[in-house]
């Protein structure tokens, strides 16, 4: 049955309070969801007071600060800290995207900081993120063919077949916007996601890949692709200002071809 | 708790390889639906009156007989199709989710035959 009421660790408290130091010249709040679900406590939101006018300009410069000088417990995935790498994609004043590409100063009030939406947290900011990748691996991103490879070079592409893949092969596997789709929240047990069907639409439209039809196949399910509602938060959410909705909508009509 | 790998579970009990019908159905009864509905709503709006002698005597003519009864065909065919959504969306549980997506199939072959029998019924001159 549909989960009308909310799981007991679903409660949110207040939590400590961090003040900043007396001679901070530029302090902004910063609202950070805390959850240890080993602790057995519920989460609660610790709230730390950061000059910003000793910071980096982005949210993730704050978290760093953080955790360096503040509170060592903070939680939180990061590398790149130059929109790359997807792993410290989290969800900032209500919206998914990447702490290290949101500018402080493009958020008003308090930063609001949660992790991904509807998944399960390991800690902190640090969602468990299992089930995504297993769904990426599922759609086999990468290239299948019958033809051999040419003996002297590589597999030929023009340079028109290579813009087909260039925008949907930017794909990071954040997951801001499969966490961010309501579709995937209620059934991600059996829906693929936008990131998933990006990443299989990739192939889909790959000159080069020749299991087109194999790849339609396992796609045209109620669940796995049809579960899509055109819904368009995925494509309102992706950090890298990809397009996923529309993949989705194309690989509806690639299968409607093959029909009609 | 089983120790199934996480892409086991992910490639479950494999494709269904459908849906695509379903989704063109969706997508063909809401095209027919909107002239439809434009049309009932513009045919209603010109008749003198909506007591019953009027709308059966409108309804006697064979042109808006036949409109209205692929309207509610369309209707629930399409209600039928969208119910069916809301249940595989909302409804986790295998064995209320197979009584709901029955029980709406049923429901709306019942509710279209008894509004087709009426449309006929009052097309054909029964009294009230």
């Amino acid at each position: 049955m549909a989960e009308f009421s909310l799981p007991a660790n679903s409660r949110v408290s207040e939590g400590k309070v961090f003040k900043a130091a007396a001679d901070a010249a530029q302090v902004r709040s910063f609202r950070v969801y805390r959850y240890d679900p080993d602790s057995g406590e519920n989460p609660r939101l610790d709230t730390y007071e950061v000059d910003i006018s000793r910071c980096g300009p982005m949210v993730l410069d704050a978290l760093i600060k953080i955790k360096n000088e503040v509170d060592s417990t903070l939680t939180f995935r990061r590398s790149c800290r130059e929109g790359i790498c997807g792993s410290c994609a989290m969800n900032i004043d209500g919206v998914n995207t990447l702490a290290c590409t949101q500018a402080i100063e493009d958020i008003k009030g308090d930063v609001r900081i949660y992790p991904l939406p509807h998944m399960p947290v390991i800690k902190d900011l640090v969602p468990d993120l299992t089930n995504f990748y297993a769904q990426y691996a599922s759609i086999k991103p990468w290239l299948q063919t019958r033809t051999p490879a040419p003996p002297d070079r590589e597999r030929l592409q023009s340079r028109a077949d290579q813009e087909l893949i260039n925008s949907p092969s930017a794909c990071i596997l954040c997951a801001c916007c499969s966490t961010s789709c309501p579709s995937y929240w209620w059934n991600s047990d059996r829906y693929l996601g936008p990131a998933a069907l990006l990443a299989a639409y990739r192939w889909l439209v790959d000159t080069r890949d020749e299991a087109t039809g194999e790849r339609l196949d396992d796609l045209e399910d109620p669940f796995r692709l049809y579960r899509c509602h055109t819904i368009m938060n995925c494509t309102n959410a992706c950090p890298k200002d990809l397009n996923p909705a529309r993949a989705i909508a194309a690989t509806k009509r690639m299968i409607a071809e093959r029909h009609l | 708790m089983s120790l199934k790998t996480p892409l086991g579970r992910v490639l479950g009990l494999g494709s269904a390889k459908s849906g695509f019908h379903h989704w063109w159905a969706q997508r063909l009864s809401a095209a027919a639906l909107l002239p439809l509905t434009l049309w009932l709503l513009v045919a209603l709006l010109m008749l003198p009156a909506l007591d019953y002698p009027t709308v059966s005597a409108w309804l006697s003519a064979p042109l808006p007989a036949v409109l209205l009864t692929l309207l509610v065909l369309a209707m629930s065919w399409h209600s039928a199709l969208g119910l069916q959504v809301v249940a595989e969306d909302y409804v986790h549980q295998p064995a209320l989710r197979v009584v709901l997506l029955a029980g709406i199939k049923l429901l709306h072959v019942a509710l279209a035959v008894t509004a087709v029998f009426s449309i006929l019924l009052v097309s054909l001159g029964a009294r009230p």
